[in-house]
């Protein structure tokens, strides 16, 4: 555990007051204060769209605030750019990473290096430090070809040649292994001892209790408190972020299971771009009634299955995958959502969901091909029954409290955990016999969070069988029967939920099972 | 001069306004923006060059106006791409579609009239070298630069900060900004060099290949130039490969023609078209080497959030 | 300061409905600043443009029968851009469809039927959705960017519709000049009015209807929608992308073949090295400048036909070159696309963040001076 240092104050690095950003008519920040003391882990806190992306971007110089000061070591300043804040002293690792796939790790590093550091021999340099931190990289590789992980470690390696002041780091466990996020934890004890100050921006309460020293909790873009970690409970810190007790989902111990309805038995597909993942010998079973998990990192295949699955990427052969005894010998989406299917995409926007369309087209985008609604809904050359679409809109709607500004709005204009509840609620509205969803709660808030976990438990307890895919093993626990681990498009063996714990899953993220199930014929 | 010293020498005349301007598209696509104005902003290139080498009498002056007038255009299309973030593919026709109506409308008083031909500049002493010396060292000045513009973008881009912060930009130009970089003022620059060398091209035809102006003399050039550049999967060298071999079929139809072999003239002609569309089938066949070689934001707009 | 876009929350509709009309504004303002530059009169040479051809019925007529080939490839090109496929080559496709049409009275003269015309029409749109499916081929099957091919093919078909007039389709009694026979009775049109207008004008208007119909309400209009603007909810609504593209080049390909046929079959009345002022060209503008609605693209070709027409008087008139016709074209488009951005955005001045003033930036100085 950490030696507490929080009596003993240390100098002020970065102070913001009253710092406000409006976007339109938005306040994504709203007066917020915050001060950074050296030598310190600060968290800040708050559900996603809390604001907490844009107030520490404003600290790094890629948004300016509406209104408010910043003051970097007692001095106002006003950060004009990345160039500025990294010329402060301010390195920063994004959540979505800013990397080049198509470029080397060397020539990745060498764009964020000022002019300065990228004199001699740049690769030897950061062979040098990555392994003095323990981050190992080969600076001549094309970052298309490594892992989330070591993509993670291309970020904080060029931040740590500038020898920063101030670290930023935004939600950087959410892609790791349990193993790696432990890794970057003693990193960052490293360097909180040499000095340096951390901005940690997570939503996970527990890293937080573990490794920080302050915490700033904000909500729909107000300070709510500014607390001391250790002191606090996961339950209250957890509290302040919501707002409210967060409604805890039930599940009973044991529901019934029957049938398999959904089976993959060995399946192979080489990824269509080279970017993506080849999947190999994909095998797993899904009976009524279960809820079968698929844990893992990011970009380990998850997509190319869920695309394999769903029939989006429709191979001519696929005697591999049967739907409720069906083999679905090229069948395409629209043939699997009409044998009783359903699938929820990981993007909503975009992918579940068209930003500029209505919610009654939306609606239209998975339900013009499903058995109960297909016939009443197209009308062929006499066009779309707008009449039925609306009605259908209003129950969604009001099962999956989905709030929107006017009756049949733009899918644009819901905010994240509203459009969510919508593309969910959409097919779980027909009560589909097999439910196949990725990242089902993935960047929203907790409230819609446990509405859709609940409502996906009640479907499984009618007798459905759902495959969930998440990295978010949170969420896993709450939900799952049974769990097996991807990782390198290759799958584990599918365990008993209460068999696991999250170190051995961790260790299956990593790849353990990639040799031993085999050995173990398990 | 023996035949095969005319023949390599028309094919490189032929070539030269092919290479000019898709080096300039080749910088522009690996910045991430698809300019499909070529053809619009070469025949504008072509009548002010050959408007202003008339009225001022010097070929130069004629190649400097083409080269801002190049420009001009692109920055048009800059504007409205960049700044006012409209679709590139049809900000590019546009382009196309006003250059070819502007130039003729400019043109008009220069139909028939006769031209300033910019001359060849030859090496002393090294013109005599038995087979290569007429061809390599008794050229006109733009193939020279066309043979320097192409090593150099090649060098730039492989072995310099611009090149790689331009490769950056155009692969990801969410990250660049993050980085820090101003993602629409390098594309900005880009858009800028793109039309200074379609520029060139224009010129080359109107002041070199046939020194006079037709209307819309370059009869589809912009468009095999933008096919050149997705056939050289954005490499400088396979660029200027295939813009030889391109002048090279185009002669061919030419020579065929002459000869009189029986084949249908319009047949002949319609040859380097039919070349591009099989160099472009061909090079999809490799499409590993396409995609990783693509700059991934290629065509797509980039607004900032503030 | 420094003018920059600001996204809007929801697309304008009332800029949706005002940019075209902005546009065409602007362009007329352009237009008169070219002809004063010109040193011609601004206000007349903008009058003989743009209202005079509307003054007497012999010449709208003529803007009518301008207009209706416009319309008609205007509508496919139209759905071709929905769909995000971009077909550029409908100039092509038009000849190709010309020349297959053409086949009825060239080699079977005898055959004189109502029949012989339909059987022309759908030669026409066959020969037009055949040389479009070349590059919905070439996409689908390598992965070859259409943009390119189907302009390619362009110059391909106008280099085959020249050696066919020159050569084995000439016509023997024709003093020699490049053109076919002159077709007669049911190998043309039914015509009416000065002898101008024609039945290609009802078909432009039906076709334009009836993808309006599709457009608007069927689910078939739903799926163009929705794979051009977001490709993989498109395939997540069992869209097959591959499919759309082929569906959109046979469609806008028939269209503009039979629109090709229309031409050679109506005002033309014969096979020649030209038979169409670009307006396969033209029809990419008009499909924007009618905001890619097949209604707004009947109002669009109108507006397109009387620039022809008012081209072709200022040419008489005031001896303009013919070519202002293109740099108008050119510039409506130009103003449409900027226009445009106006539905998404809201352009909007910002000074430098004047609240913070000037001691901040001072400060700032202090501040990277101290860390160099």
């Amino acid at each position: 555990m950490l030696n507490k240092s929080n009596n003993n104050a240390r100098p002020v690095l970065l102070q913001v007051k009253d710092i406000s950003k409006k976007f339109g008519d938005f306040y994504a920040n709203d007066t917020v204060n915050l001060a950074i003391e050296t030598g310190k882990v600060h968290a800040l806190l708050g559900e996603n769209g809390a604001g907490k992306s844009t107030l520490v971007k404003m600290m790094y110089g890629a948004l300016q605030p509406t209104a408010g000061r910043v003051y970097w070591q007692g001095k106002p300043v006003s950060i004009a750019s990345p160039a500025h804040a990294r010329e402060l002293g301010i390195g920063m690792v994004f959540q979505h990473f800013s990397l080049f796939e198509a470029l080397t790790v060397a020539e990745n590093i060498s764009l964020a290096l000022p002019q300065s550091l990228r004199q001699g021999d740049l690769s030897q340099r950061i062979a040098n430090l990555s392994q003095d931190y323990g981050l190992p990289l080969n600076p001549d590789a094309l970052v298309a070809d490594l892992s989330v992980g070591e993509r993670q470690r291309i970020e904080i390696v060029r931040c740590l040649l500038q020898q920063p002041k101030l670290l930023i780091m935004d939600e950087p466990t959410a892609v790791l292994t349990p193993q790696e996020a432990q890794g970057l934890f003693s990193t960052l004890r490293r360097l909180v001892k040499e000095g340096c100050a951390v901005l940690y921006i997570s939503h996970r309460l527990e890293e937080v209790k573990q490794i920080c020293h302050d915490a700033t909790i904000l909500r729909h873009g107000k300070l709510v408190a500014q607390v001391d970690p250790q002191v606090e409970t996961a339950a209250t810190l957890a509290q302040l972020m919501v707002g409210a007790s967060v409604h805890q989902v039930s599940r009973d111990a044991n529901g019934q299971m029957g049938d398999v309805l959904l089976s993959l038995s060995h399946l192979k597909q080489v990824a269509s771009t080279p970017f993506g993942v080849d999947l190999v010998n994909v095998s797993l079973e899904v009976k009524s009634g279960e809820i079968l998990a698929i844990a893992g990192v990011a970009g380990n295949g998850q997509s190319e299955l869920f695309s394999v699955i769903s029939g989006e990427e429709c191979n001519p052969s696929q005697d591999y995958i049967a739907l409720l005894g069906h083999v679905c010998d090229g069948l395409n989406i629209n043939q699997r959502r009409r044998l009783g299917a359903a699938f929820v995409a990981e993007e909503r926007m975009g992918h579940g969901a068209v930003e500029h369309l209505s919610l009654t087209e939306n609606i239209l985008l998975s339900r013009h091909a499903c058995n109960d609604t297909e016939s009443s809904l197209n009308l062929g050359w006499l066009g779309i029954d707008r009449h039925q679409l609306s009605q259908l809109n209003e129950t969604i709607s009001a099962e999956y409290d989905v709030r929107k500004s006017t009756q049949d709005a733009t899918a644009g204009s819901l905010s994240g955990g509203n459009l969510q509840k919508f593309v969910v609620g959409r097919e779980l509205n027909r009560k589909p016999q097999v439910l196949v969803i990725n990242q089902p709660t993935w960047g929203v808030d907790a409230g819609a969070a446990a509405l859709i976990r609940q409502a996906v438990i009640d479907l499984s307890r009618q007798g459905s069988a759902i495959l969930i895919i998440s990295q978010d093993l949170d969420e896993i626990f709450e939900l799952a029967d049974s769990i097996a681990v991807m990782s390198r498009g290759q799958l584990s063996s599918t365990y008993a939920a209460e068999d696991l714990s999250r170190e051995q899953i961790g260790l299956m993220m990593a790849g353990s099972h990639e040799q031993t199930d085999r050995a173990t014929g398990a | 001069m023996s035949a095969y010293e005319a023949i390599i020498l028309t094919i490189i005349t032929a070539s030269t306004p092919l290479l000019l301007a898709a080096i300039g598209e080749l910088v522009v696509e690996r910045s991430g923006v698809l300019n499909l104005g070529i053809e619009g902003m070469m025949v504008m290139g072509a009548v002010t060059g050959f408007a202003a080498s008339y009225v001022t009498g010097s070929p130069w002056l004629g190649v400097l106006a083409a080269v801002l007038a190049g420009v001009a255009t692109s920055m048009l299309f800059g504007l409205l791409t960049q700044t006012l973030m409209t679709n590139q593919v049809a900000t590019g026709l546009a382009i196309t579609l006003l250059g070819l109506g502007l130039s003729g409308l400019i043109g008009s008083g220069f139909v028939g009239l006769p031209g300033v031909k910019l001359t060849s500049v030859s090496i002393t002493g090294l013109t005599d070298l038995p087979y290569v010396g007429r061809l390599v060292f008794d050229q006109d000045p733009l193939v020279y630069l066309s043979v320097i513009l192409t090593l150099g973008v090649a060098y730039i881009l492989k072995h310099t900060r611009v090149g790689l912060i331009i490769r950056a930009v155009g692969q990801n130009h969410h990250s660049a900004h993050a980085l820090g970089y101003r993602v629409v003022t390098v594309r900005y620059a880009c858009i800028a060099f793109g039309g200074a060398t379609s520029g060139l091209a224009g010129a080359y035809l109107s002041l070199v290949y046939t020194p006079q102006w037709i209307e819309n003399m370059t009869a589809g050039r912009g468009w095999i130039a933008l096919a050149l550049v997705v056939f050289s999967t954005w490499l400088p060298a396979r660029l200027a490969a295939g813009a030889y071999l391109f002048g090279g079929v185009w002669i061919l139809g030419l020579y065929a023609q002459g000869m009189g072999i029986g084949i249908p003239a319009q047949l002949l002609s319609s040859l380097p078209y039919v070349a591009t569309i099989l160099a472009l089938v061909i090079i999809s066949t490799n499409r590993r080497l396409s995609v990783i070689n693509t700059p991934a934001s290629l065509g797509q707009g980039f607004v900032p959030d503030r | 300061m420094q003018l920059i876009l600001e996204k809007r929350s929801q697309a304008s509709s009332i800029m949706n409905l005002w940019s075209p009309v902005l546009a065409i504004f602007l362009t007329i303002i352009m237009g008169g600043l070219i002809f004063a530059m010109m040193g011609k009169p601004p206000l007349t040479a903008l009058y003989l443009y743009f209202i005079d051809p509307l003054t007497s019925w012999w010449s709208i007529e003529e803007v009518l029968v301008k207009a209706g080939p416009l319309v008609l490839i205007g509508v496919g090109l139209a759905v071709c851009f929905k769909a995000n496929v971009w077909n550029i080559g409908a100039e092509g496709q038009l000849t190709v469809g010309a020349l297959m049409g053409a086949m009825v009275p060239v080699l079977w003269g005898e055959w004189q039927s109502p029949l012989a015309l339909l059987a022309m029409l759908c030669l026409g749109a066959l020969g037009g959705a055949l040389f479009g499916l070349i590059p919905a081929w070439l996409k689908t099957r390598f992965g070859v960017n259409e943009i390119l091919t189907s302009l390619m093919l362009v110059y391909i078909a106008q280099l085959l519709l020249d050696w066919v007039v020159r050569g084995p389709w000439k016509d023997p009694q024709g003093y020699n000049f490049p053109k076919s026979v002159a077709f007669e009775g049911w190998h043309l049109l039914p015509m009416w009015g000065d002898g101008r207008m024609h039945l290609g004008l009802i078909v432009s208007l039906i076709a334009a209807l009836v993808l309006f119909w599709v457009m608007r309400h069927t689910l078939k209009g739903f799926e163009i929608k929705v794979v051009g603007s977001a490709p993989r909810a498109g395939a997540f609504a069992g869209f097959s992308h591959l499919k759309m593209v082929w569906f959109c080049f046979a469609l806008s390909g028939a269209l503009a073949g039979l629109a090709g046929l229309i031409e050679v079959a109506g005002p033309i009345g014969q096979l020649q090295p030209h038979i169409s002022p670009n307006y396969g060209f033209t029809a990419i503008i008009v499909a924007f400048l009618g905001r890619l609605n097949p209604l707004g693209v009947i109002f669009a070709g109108l507006l397109l036909a009387v620039s022809y027409i008012g081209g072709e008087g200022v040419q008489i008139e005031l001896g303009i070159s013919d070519k202002t016709t293109q740099v108008f074209q050119g510039m409506l488009l130009f103003f449409i696309l900027m226009c445009d951005t106006l539905i998404l955005y809201r352009l909007k001045w910002i000074g430098r963040q004047v609240n913070q003033g000037s001691q901040v930036n001072q400060a700032r100085k202090l501040s990277e001076g101290g860390a160099s």
